[in-house]
C-alpha cells in the first residue's frame, strides 16, 4: 500500500470515526446520568436531519439558521420524549424504562414512515464542507476535519457543564441518588428534561453532520449509526464522555482498516470489527475509559 | 344415481360444445394481470400492450383469437384463482402473465400442473421459471441486466479492467455481479477488484479507496439507487476517473437528487424498449406508431411492450407448432430462437428466460436518456 493511500484511509476513518463519536456522546450522557440506554437516540438523530431538510425545502432558510433551528427543534423532541414516556416511569425498574425507549425508537420510525414515506430525501449540501480539498494524491473534505475538531468542542463544552456548572452539579448528584438529590431540594425532573435536551441536540448535530456526509435522509438511517455509537459508547466506558469520543475513533479506525488492509473481508467488515471489540472487552470489561461503577441500592 | 347420470350427461353436453367452440375455430389466449391492487399501473399498461398485440395479429392457423382477461387484483390467491379459472373455465391454449414476479409464481404454479403454457411479462425474479415445464417469460431474468452490463462496457466502452462493488446481503446485487464477471470475462476482459459492502452501509470511502489504486476502466454497482448514489458521490470526491454503470434498481429520480453531480455519465441496464430510445428498429417503429394510434397521447413504455411481446411470442409459437395444442405451444416456445420483439432480439434458454437484447440508459445533464441497445454475447 503506498503512502497515499494509506493518508487517504486514515482520513476516511478519522470522518467515520468521529461521526460515530459524536452519537456516542449522546447516548453515554444520557446514560452515564440516568442509567437508562436511550434507545431511541439514533431516531432522534435522524428527525434533526429531516428537521434541516423540511427548515431549507418549505421554510427557504438559509443553511445555517436552518441547522440552528434544527438543533433547537431536536433539544425540545428530547425533552417532550422524557415528558412523554420516560417522566411516568422514573420510579418504575430499569428495564421498564428501557422497554419504554425501544416503543419509542418503534414508535418514532413508523410515524416518520408515515409523515414523510420511507422514499429518501437528499440533505440539502453546505457548500463549504463538502468541496473536496486536494493535497497531492490525497483528497478530504473540509467535512473530515470539521466533524473531528467540532466533536472536541463539544465534549469540552460537556464536561464544562457537568463539572463548573450548577445544573451540572445537580446532573452528576442524580447519577449517584436520584431521592437524596430529590430530598436536597433539586427539581429532579427539570434536571432530567435539561439532560436529555442536551443530549438530543447532541444527537442533531451528528445526524446533521451525518446527513451532509451521507446525504440521504429517510426513517431507518438512525438505526445503523445508533448501534455502532451504541458499541463504540459501550467500549470507550459507557458513560464516560472522552470515552465515547476515543470508542468512535476506534471503531472508525478498526472498520476502515480492515478493509484497506484485507480487501478481501470486506463484506464482513463488521463481523471483525466487533469480533476485535469483544477482544478488548474480555481484557477490560468496562471498556477503555469507563470506571467499575458501583451497582446503586 | 339419475341426478348422477343428468349431471354426467349435462357435463357431457358442455364438454361437447366447448370442443365444438374449439372445432369452430378460436384459439384462446388467457391474461392475468393485476388491473386492480397496488400494481395497477404496471398490470394496465402491459394489459394495453397485450390488446394492441391482439388488435395487430388477430388470427393464426386461421382461427381467430380470443384473448380472455382476468384480473388478479395484485394479489397471490387471486392470481392463482384467475389462472385456475382460465383454464378449467374458459379452456384456454395458452396464458399471457403477469406482472410481478410473486404473482407470476402463484399463477405459474397452476399452469404448470394443468399442462398449459404461461408467458410472463415483466416478472424478472429467477424462481418464476425455475424447474417449470409449462412456465416461460418474455423478459429477461435480473440477473443477466449484468452481462448487458458487462457487453456495454466491453464493446462500447472498450473497458478492459472492471472493478464490482457487491452489496453482499441482497440477492439482486449478487446475481448482476456474477453475470457481470462472467460475461466481462468471456470478451477478453480482467477483474481487478471485488469489494463488499453490506445491507445499511453509508460509508464506501475504504473500499472506494482500494478500488481506484487499481485504476479499472468501469466500476460496476449492482446496487439499489440510495447507496448506489451515495457511492458514486463518494467515489467522485475520492477522485475516481472511470465510468460507473448499474442495474435497473438505480432507476429511480431520487439518484439524481442524491448524488447530484456525481451521477452524471452514470449508466443503467433496462428493458431494450422505450419511446424516446434513438434507432429504433422496423418492430419497434411499428409498435410505436401503432399504440400512438390506439391510445392518443399516453406514451408506451418498456412494460407496454412486454405485454405486446408476450402475446406475439405465443402467436409465433402456435404458428411454428401448426398446432394450438397446449403441450405442442409449450415445445414450440421452448425452442424460440431470435423471435424479433419490441424489448428486441429474444431467444428462449434452457431456464425458459428471455435471452435478449438490453437497453442501456445514461444520466446526462440530471436526466436519464436512451442511450443505446447492446446485445450480450
Amino acid at each position: 500500500m503506498s503512502l497515499d493511500m494509506f493518508i487517504q484511509h486514515v482520513f476516511n476513518a478519522l470522518t467515520l470515526g468521529s461521526l460515530y463519536g459524536l452519537i456516542a456522546i449522546g447516548y453515554t450522557m444520557v446514560y452515564g446520568i440516568l442509567r437508562l440506554i436511550n434507545f431511541a437516540h439514533g431516531d432522534i438523530f435522524m428527525v434533526s436531519a429531516y428537521f434541516v431538510f423540511f427548515a431549507i425545502a418549505l421554510l427557504h432558510l438559509p443553511w445555517i439558521a436552518a441547522v440552528i433551528l434544527a438543533i433547537i427543534g431536536t433539544a425540545a423532541f428530547g425533552v417532550i420524549i422524557d415528558r412523554i414516556a420516560y417522566k411516568p416511569l422514573r420510579d418504575a425498574p430499569r428495564i421498564s424504562a428501557l422497554i419504554s425507549a425501544i416503543g419509542v425508537s418503534f414508535f418514532i420510525e413508523n410515524i416518520c414512515i408515515v409523515l414523510f414515506t420511507g422514499v429518501p430525501k437528499p440533505m440539502p449540501r453546505y457548500e463549504p464542507l463538502v468541496t473536496v480539498m486536494q493535497f497531492g494524491n490525497i483528497r478530504i473534505l473540509p467535512l473530515a476535519i470539521f466533524v473531528p475538531v467540532c466533536s472536541f468542542i463539544l465534549v469540552a463544552a460537556l464536561i464544562w457543564v457537568l463539572y463548573k456548572t450548577k445544573p451540572g452539579l445537580a446532573m452528576r448528584a442524580i447519577s449517584k441518588d436520584i431521592e437524596t438529590t430529590r430530598l436536597m431540594g433539586v427539581k429532579v425532573d427539570n434536571i432530567i428534561g435539561l439532560t436529555f435536551g442536551i443530549g438530543s441536540a447532541l444527537a442533531a448535530a451528528a445526524g446533521i453532520m451525518w446527513a451532509l456526509r451521507y446525504p440521504q435522509i429517510h426513517p431507518f438511517m438512525g438505526l445503523f449509526p445508533g448501534f455502532k455509537a451504541f458499541i463504540a459508547a459501550v467500549f470507550g466506558g459507557i458513560g464516560s464522555v472522552p470515552g465515547a469520543m476515543i470508542g468512535g475513533l476506534l471503531l472508525g479506525f478498526m472498520e476502515i482498516m480492515i478493509i484497506a488492509f484485507f480487501p478481501g473481508l470486506s463484506g464482513y467488515r463488521d463481523a471483525f470489527a466487533f469480533i476485535l471489540l469483544i477482544l478488548i472487552l474480555f481484557v477490560k470489561p468496562t471498556g477503555l475509559m469507563g470506571e467499575d461503577m458501583e451497582d446503586k441500592i | 344415481m339419475k341426478f348422477g347420470k343428468k349431471f354426467a350427461l349435462a357435463f357431457g353436453l358442455v364438454l361437447a360444445m366447448a370442443g365444438a367452440a374449439m372445432a369452430a375455430g378460436t384459439v384462446k389466449i388467457g391474461v392475468y394481470l393485476p388491473i386492480t391492487g397496488g400494481n395497477a399501473v404496471g398490470g394496465g399498461l402491459e394489459l394495453a400492450g397485450v390488446q394492441l398485440a391482439n388488435k395487430q395479429i388477430p388470427t393464426v392457423l386461421g382461427k381467430k383469437v380470443q384473448i380472455i382477461v382476468v384480473d388478479n387484483k395484485s394479489d397471490k390467491v387471486e392470481a392463482a384463482n384467475a389462472v385456475k379459472r382460465l383454464i378449467e373455465k374458459e379452456k384456454v391454449n395458452a396464458i399471457v402473465g403477469t406482472y410481478g414476479s410473486s404473482l407470476a409464481m402463484a399463477g405459474g404454479e397452476v399452469a404448470e400442473k394443468a399442462g398449459v403454457p404461461m408467458v410472463g411479462t415483466s416478472c424478472t425474479n429467477p424462481l418464476v421459471t425455475q424447474g417449470k415445464k409449462y412456465v416461460f417469460r418474455v423478459c429477461f431474468i435480473d440477473p443477466f441486466q449484468g452481462a448487458g452490463a458487462a457487453a456495454f462496457a466491453t464493446q462500447k466502452l472498450h473497458a478492459k479492467k472492471a472493478a464490482c462493488l457487491i452489496e453482499v446481503t441482497e440477492d439482486y446485487s449478487v446475481g448482476l455481479s456474477s453475470f457481470f464477471e462472467r460475461a466481462f470475462k468471456k470478451d477478453g476482459g480482467k477483474i481487478v477488484a471485488k469489494l463488499n459492502y453490506q445491507k445499511g452501509d453509508q460509508d464506501f470511502t475504504a473500499q472506494l479507496t482500494q478500488i481506484i489504486a487499481k485504476k479499472p476502466d468501469v466500476l460496476y454497482i449492482p446496487a439499489n439507487f440510495a447507496e448506489g448514489a451515495i457511492i458514486m458521490r463518494q467515489a467522485r470526491e475520492l477522485g475516481a476517473k472511470f465510468k460507473i454503470l448499474g442495474g435497473d434498481a438505480m432507476d429511480n429520480p431520487e439518484m439524481v437528487k442524491i448524488g447530484g453531480k456525481s451521477v452524471e455519465g452514470f449508466s443503467f441496464t433496462t428493458f431494450a424498449y422505450a419511446p424516446e430510445m434513438p434507432n429504433m428498429n422496423p418492430t419497434q417503429k411499428a409498435f410505436t406508431a401503432n399504440w400512438k394510434k390506439a391510445n392518443g397521447k399516453k406514451l408506451p413504455n418498456a412494460l407496454a411492450a412486454c405485454g405486446y411481446d408476450a402475446y406475439s411470442i405465443i402467436i409465433d409459437a402456435i404458428k411454428r407448432a401448426n398446432s394450438d395444442s397446449p403441450k405442442k405451444i409449450a415445445a414450440a416456445l421452448a425452442a424460440t430462437k431470435n423471435f424479433p420483439g419490441v424489448t428486441g432480439i429474444t431467444t428462449i434458454n434452457k431456464t425458459h428466460d428471455a435471452e435478449k437484447s438490453i437497453g442501456i440508459m445514461q444520466i446526462k445533464n440530471g436526466k436519464r436518456i436512451f442511450l443505446t441497445v447492446v446485445n450480450p454475447k
